[in-house]
C-alpha cells in the first residue's frame, strides 16, 4: 500500500487538477463566478422569451444550477448570421435547442427528439394527415418560411414536390414574433385549413388557443429523403469540448427534470430508437 | 516645421482662391461643364465617363497623391464621391455619415459633417455588409439613403437637415443601400432585402418636401406596379393583366422580392427612367413555379408618374440569385446600319445585353464570362434558355454552377468611353457548388437547404476587368485579377481607365489596349466608384474611396470565420486568403499630376 500510495496520490492530484480545469472551463477568468452565457431569441415562445418563460429558458436555468453557474442571457433576434453575431462574437457560449449535428457548432447529446406534425382544428371534419391526401393542392396549408439557398422546412419541400404551391401560405420566421403562433392563430380563425409545424411549437399552441387543435405526426411521403424528425441538443463553440462535456453530464443527471419541463410544455417527443440521433440527423457535409 | 507648412498652405490657399476668382467673380460655384461629378455615374445616362483629358496615357505614370481623408469607418466603402462646385460630398457605410470637403483647401478640410443617426439594429438586417452606394444632388440639396430605410435631404451649403422620410420597416428585414437619382423634381429611391420576404419597389419623393409622389412595386397587381394602357412590352410573355400576381403561386407575390438596390439611369430625350429589379424570394424555386414577374428584369418608366412603358426579364423564374439590378448604360450605337438608342447591361447571369431602350427589344445578348446555367438568349422571343442540369433542387448536389450567385458581375458599375466605343466592365470569375445539408435551425425551426460554396472559375483567377465592344459583340481585351473586381470603373477623355482591386491597388490602364500604366497601393481594398473632376485650381483630379467589405469583402470588414466556407452566403469560401492581402479601413484618395 505504501509503495502504491505516491502513485495514487499523483493520480488523485491529476484528477483534481483535471476536474478543476473542467469546472472552470466556462470561466472568464480564474477565481470569478462561473457563468453560463446563453444567446437566445427574446420573442419565440414556447422555446424562448425575454421573461425566461420558454422551455429552453427553463432547461437553461436547470443546467446552470446543476453546474453551479450564473445564468446570463444575451438576447438577439434569430436571423441570418446568428452564430456569427453571438457565439462567434463571444457574446455567449451556448445556443439552446439546436439540431444534433448542426455543423456550425459543437453539439451536446440530444435531450429530446421531436418531429414535424400536421395541425388541424379539432373540429375539422376531415383533417389533413397525409401527403397522399388528394386535397393537398387545394387546402390552405400554413408552413414556416425560411428563405434563401433552398432553405425550407422538410414538409415545405415535400409540399413543393407534391405540387402543392398555390395554396400553401408561408409565415416568415424573421420578425413579427413566432411564426408558429401566427399559424396557430390563423388556423383557429379559419384563415388556414391545416398546417405543418415543428412539433414543440405545435404542442404548445394547441394548448393556448380558443379553438382546440389536433396534432398528427407527419410522415414523409414515400421516396422523400429529407428528415421530418430531429434530435435536439445544445450548441457550443467549436473547440469548447470541456463545456460540452459538462453540459453532457448535466443533461444526463437532470434528464428526468428536463422531461418534466418538456411535458409541461406539451412537447411531442419520439423515444430514442436503436439508431443514434446523429446517424439519422447527419451533419452538413 | 509646423509654421513652415502653415505658410505653404496659406500660400496655396491664396493661389487657389485667386485662380478661382479670375474667371468672373461669382463663378466659384459654377465649375466649367464636365468638371463636376453630380451623380454616382457622373451623368444620368450612367456612362461614368469624364470629359477631362489632362491625365493621359502618356502622363498618368506620374500621377501623385494630392490628398487623402480617413472616414473613420471600417465597413465596405462602395460609394462614389460627388463633386458640386468646389465641394466634395461623401457618404460612408452605416452609420451613413455625410462629409462635405472644401476643395479650395489644399488638404480639403471638412466644411460640415452630418450624422443621420440611423437605428443600430439595421446593421443586423443587412444581408451583405452595411454598404451605401452614394448620394445624389440637385438644386442645392444633397440626398442620401440610410440603412434604416430613410431618405434624407440636406442643405448642401450648410449641412442642415431639410427633411427626412421613413420609407419602410427594418424589423421586417428591409434596408436601403442604393444611391438615389434625382430626375427633375423627383428623388428616386429603392429598397434592399429580397431574401427576407420583402416586396421590392422604386419610390419617387418630392425633392422639395420629401413627400412620396409615387411608388411602383415590383410584384403584385397592375395598379401596384403602375402598369396601365401605356405599358407596351416588346415580348408576348410580358403582356397580359396582373402578371405580377398570376406568375406566382397563391399570394407569394406579396413577399416576392424584386427589390431595387442598383443604379437608376435617365434618358432626358425619351423622358424615361430605367432600373433593374432583384431576384425573387423568399420561397425556394420549387415553391414558386412561374416566371415570378416582375423580378430579375428591367423597367422603363415615366419619371413624373412612375407609369411603366415596358419591361424585359433577364432571368425569368430566377434559380441562382441572379438579381437584375446591374446598371443600364444609355448609349446611341450604330446597330443594323442605323443609329439606335440602346441600353447596355452586363447582367449577373453572364450576358451582355443590348436593348433598344425605346421598345425593350433585345438586339443582342452575348456571354462576357463563363456560363453553365444557361445556353443562350433567344433573340426572337427574348427568352433565356436555362440548362436544366444546373437547376438547384433540395437534397441534391449540383456542381459547377457558373456564374456563382454574385453573378458574372454584381453591383460594381461599368464605364463607357465614347472615344474608344468600349464598355469597361469590372467583374468576377466565380462558379459554385450547391451541396445539400440536412440540419440547420433558426427561430424555433429546424430546416434543410443547400450550402453554397464559391470558387474561382475557369483559369483560376477570381476577378477580371473586361473591355467590351457592344457593336462588334465581342471582347476587346481583358485583365485578370486575383480577387473579384468589386470596384466601379471610370473612363476618361485622356483615354485612361481607372479601377481598384480588393487587395488594395488603384490602377490606371490604357483605354485602347488595357496596358497597365500606373498603380497606387491603398491601405485597404478598393470597392468604391472612382470619379474624376476639375478642381478649383483647374487641374484634373481622380478620386476613389478605399475600404474593403461588401458581400465579397465581408471576410475582412466583418467578424467572419474564414474556416466557415458557407459564411457570407458562400462567398467566404472563395475569399479565404483576402485578409492576407489587405485590411479594413475607409480612406478617400485623391490623385493629380504634379
Amino acid at each position: 500500500m505504501s509503495s502504491r500510495c505516491p502513485e495514487r496520490r499523483f493520480v488523485r492530484l491529476a484528477l483534481a487538477v483535471a476536474v478543476a480545469i473542467a469546472t472552470t472551463s466556462a470561466l472568464p477568468a480564474f477565481g470569478a463566478e462561473r457563468k453560463l452565457r446563453v444567446c437566445a431569441e427574446p420573442d419565440n415562445l414556447p422555446l424562448s422569451g425575454a421573461q425566461e418563460t420558454g422551455f429552453e429558458n427553463r432547461i437553461a436555468r436547470l443546467l446552470a444550477d446543476e453546474l453551479g453557474a450564473d445564468l446570463v442571457y444575451e438576447w438577439q433576434p434569430q436571423r441570418r448570421g446568428f452564430v456569427r453575431k453571438t457565439i462567434g462574437a463571444d457574446l455567449c457560449d451556448v445556443w439552446m435547442g439546436v439540431p444534433a449535428g448542426f455543423e456550425r457548432l459543437l453539439t451536446t447529446r440530444p435531450y429530446y427528439r421531436s418531429r414535424y406534425v400536421f395541425l388541424n382544428r379539432a373540429d375539422a371534419g376531415e383533417p389533413l394527415r397525409s401527403f397522399a391526401d388528394p386535397r393537398l393542392a387545394t387546402l390552405r396549408i400554413g408552413i414556416q418560411l425560411i428563405g434563401n439557398d433552398l432553405a425550407a422546412t422538410p414538409p415545405a419541400h415535400a409540399l413543393a414536390r407534391a405540387g402543392a404551391t398555390d395554396n400553401v401560405v408561408g409565415y416568415n420566421v424573421y420578425g413579427d414574433g413566432s411564426a408558429a403562433e401566427r399559424i396557430g392563430a390563423d388556423l383557429a380563425a379559419g384563415r388556414l385549413d391545416a398546417a405543418l409545424v415543428w412539433g414543440p411549437q405545435a404542442g404548445y399552441f394547441t394548448d393556448h388557443l380558443a379553438v382546440p387543435l389536433a396534432i398528427t405526426p407527419a410522415i414523409a411521403p414515400r421516396g422523400f429523403d429529407l428528415p421530418f424528425d430531429f434530435a435536439i441538443a445544445i450548441g457550443v463553440r467549436k473547440g469548447a469540448a470541456d463545456l460540452r462535456r459538462d453540459l453532457d453530464a448535466a443533461l444526463a443527471r437532470r434528464a428526468a427534470d428536463i422531461d418534466a419541463i418538456l411535458d409541461a410544455y406539451h412537447v411531442p417527443r419520439i423515444a430514442e430508437t436503436t439508431s443514434t440521433a446523429a446517424a439519422t440527423a447527419p451533419s452538413r457535409p | 516645421m509646423d509654421r513652415h507648412w502653415r505658410g505653404v498652405r496659406a500660400a496655396l490657399h491664396a493661389l487657389a482662391t485667386t485662380v478661382l476668382l479670375v474667371p468672373g467673380g461669382a463663378a466659384v460655384a459654377d465649375a466649367p461643364a464636365g468638371g463636376e461629378w453630380p451623380t454616382s455615374a457622373g451623368d444620368p445616362q450612367g456612362t461614368r465617363f469624364s470629359p477631362l483629358d489632362q491625365i493621359t496615357a502618356r502622363n498618368v505614370g506620374s500621377l501623385k497623391l494630392a490628398f487623402s481623408f480617413a472616414t473613420g469607418n471600417d465597413k465596405g466603402h462602395e460609394a462614389a464621391p460627388l463633386i458640386i462646385g468646389d465641394t466634395m460630398y461623401l457618404v460612408t457605410p452605416y452609420p451613413n455619415t455625410v462629409y462635405a470637403l472644401d476643395l479650395r483647401q489644399p488638404t480639403a478640410t471638412v466644411k460640415w459633417k452630418f450624422d443621420p443617426k440611423p437605428q443600430a439594429s439595421s446593421q443586423g438586417v443587412a444581408c451583405c455588409d452595411v454598404v451605401n452606394r452614394g448620394a445624389a444632388y440637385a438644386d442645392g440639396r444633397l440626398f442620401i439613403n440610410t440603412l434604416d430605410m430613410q431618405t434624407i435631404a440636406i442643405d448642401a451649403a450648410s449641412g442642415r437637415e431639410l427633411w427626412r422620410t421613413r420609407l419602410g420597416d427594418i424589423s421586417r428585414g428591409e434596408t436601403m443601400t442604393m444611391a438615389p437619382l434625382v430626375v427633375k423634381d423627383k428623388v428616386l429611391v429603392g429598397n434592399s432585402g429580397g431574401e427576407m420576404g420583402i416586396r421590392g419597389w422604386l419610390t419617387a419623393l418630392d425633392a422639395a418636401t420629401g413627400k412620396v409622389a409615387w411608388r411602383a412595386w415590383s410584384t403584385g397587381p397592375d395598379k401596384d406596379v403602375l402598369i396601365s394602357a401605356s405599358f407596351k412590352p416588346y415580348y408576348a410573355q410580358d403582356r397580359g393583366s396582373d402578371l405580377g400576381v398570376k406568375t406566382w403561386p397563391g399570394n407569394a407575390w406579396n413577399i416576392g422580392g424584386g427589390t431595387v438596390w442598383g443604379f437608376v439611369s435617365y434618358d432626358p430625350e425619351l423622358d424615361l427612367i430605367f432600373y433593374g429589379t432583384a431576384n425573387p424570394g423568399p420561397w425556394n424555386p420549387e415553391q414558386r413555379p412561374g416566371p415570378n414577374k416582375w423580378t430579375s428584369g428591367v423597367f422603363a418608366r415615366r419619371p413624373a408618374t412612375g407609369e411603366a412603358l415596358w419591361f424585359y426579364q433577364w432571368s425569368p423564374h430566377d434559380l441562382h440569385d441572379y438579381d437584375g439590378v446591374n446598371e443600364n448604360v444609355l448609349l446611341d450605337l450604330p446597330i443594323g446600319g442605323r443609329q439606335r438608342p440602346v441600353l447596355v447591361h452586363p447582367d449577373r447571369n453572364g450576358y451582355l445585353y443590348v436593348l433598344d431602350r425605346a421598345t425593350g427589344q433585345v438586339l443582342s445578348a452575348d456571354p462576357f464570362a463563363p456560363v453553365t446555367t444557361s445556353t443562350s438568349v433567344d433573340l426572337e422571343t427574348g427568352a433565356l434558355k436555362y440548362n436544366p442540369q444546373k437547376d438547384p433542387r433540395a437534397g441534391e448536389t449540383v456542381r459547377n454552377i457558373c456564374p456563382a450567385s454574385p453573378g458574372a458581375k454584381d453591383w460594381q458599375p461599368s464605364a463607357w468611353s465614347p472615344r474608344t466605343k468600349l464598355l469597361y466592365i469590372p467583374h468576377q470569375n466565380l462558379c459554385q457548388d450547391a451541396e445539400p445539408y440536412q440540419v440547420s435551425y433558426i427561430a424555433g425551426t429546424p430546416y434543410v437547404g443547400a450550402d453554397i460554396k464559391m470558387y474561382p472559375g475557369p483559369g483560376g483567377h477570381r476577378g477580371e476587368f473586361t473591355a467590351w465592344d457592344p457593336v462588334a459583340r465581342k471582347k476587346a481585351w481583358s485583365l485578370k485579377e486575383m480577387f473579384p473586381v468589386w470596384s466601379g470603373a471610370l473612363a476618361t477623355a485622356g483615354d485612361v481607365v481607372f479601377y481598384g482591386t480588393m487587395d488594395g491597388a488603384f490602377k490606371a490602364v490604357d483605354a485602347k489596349t488595357g496596358a497597365p500604366l500606373w498603380q497606387f497601393k491603398t491601405n485597404s481594398g478598393v470597392i468604391g466608384q472612382p470619379i474624376s473632376y476639375r478642381g478649383p485650381d483647374g487641374k484634373q483630379y481622380v478620386a476613389v474611396l478605399a475600404g474593403v467589405g461588401g458581400w465579397a469583402g465581408a471576410i475582412v470588414s466583418g467578424p467572419i470565420d474564414p474556416r466557415d466556407g458557407t459564411a457570407a452566403l458562400g462567398f467566404v469560401n472563395a475569399m479565404r486568403d483576402l485578409p492576407e492581402y489587405t485590411k479594413k479601413g475607409g480612406m478617400l484618395y485623391v490623385f493629380a499630376l504634379p
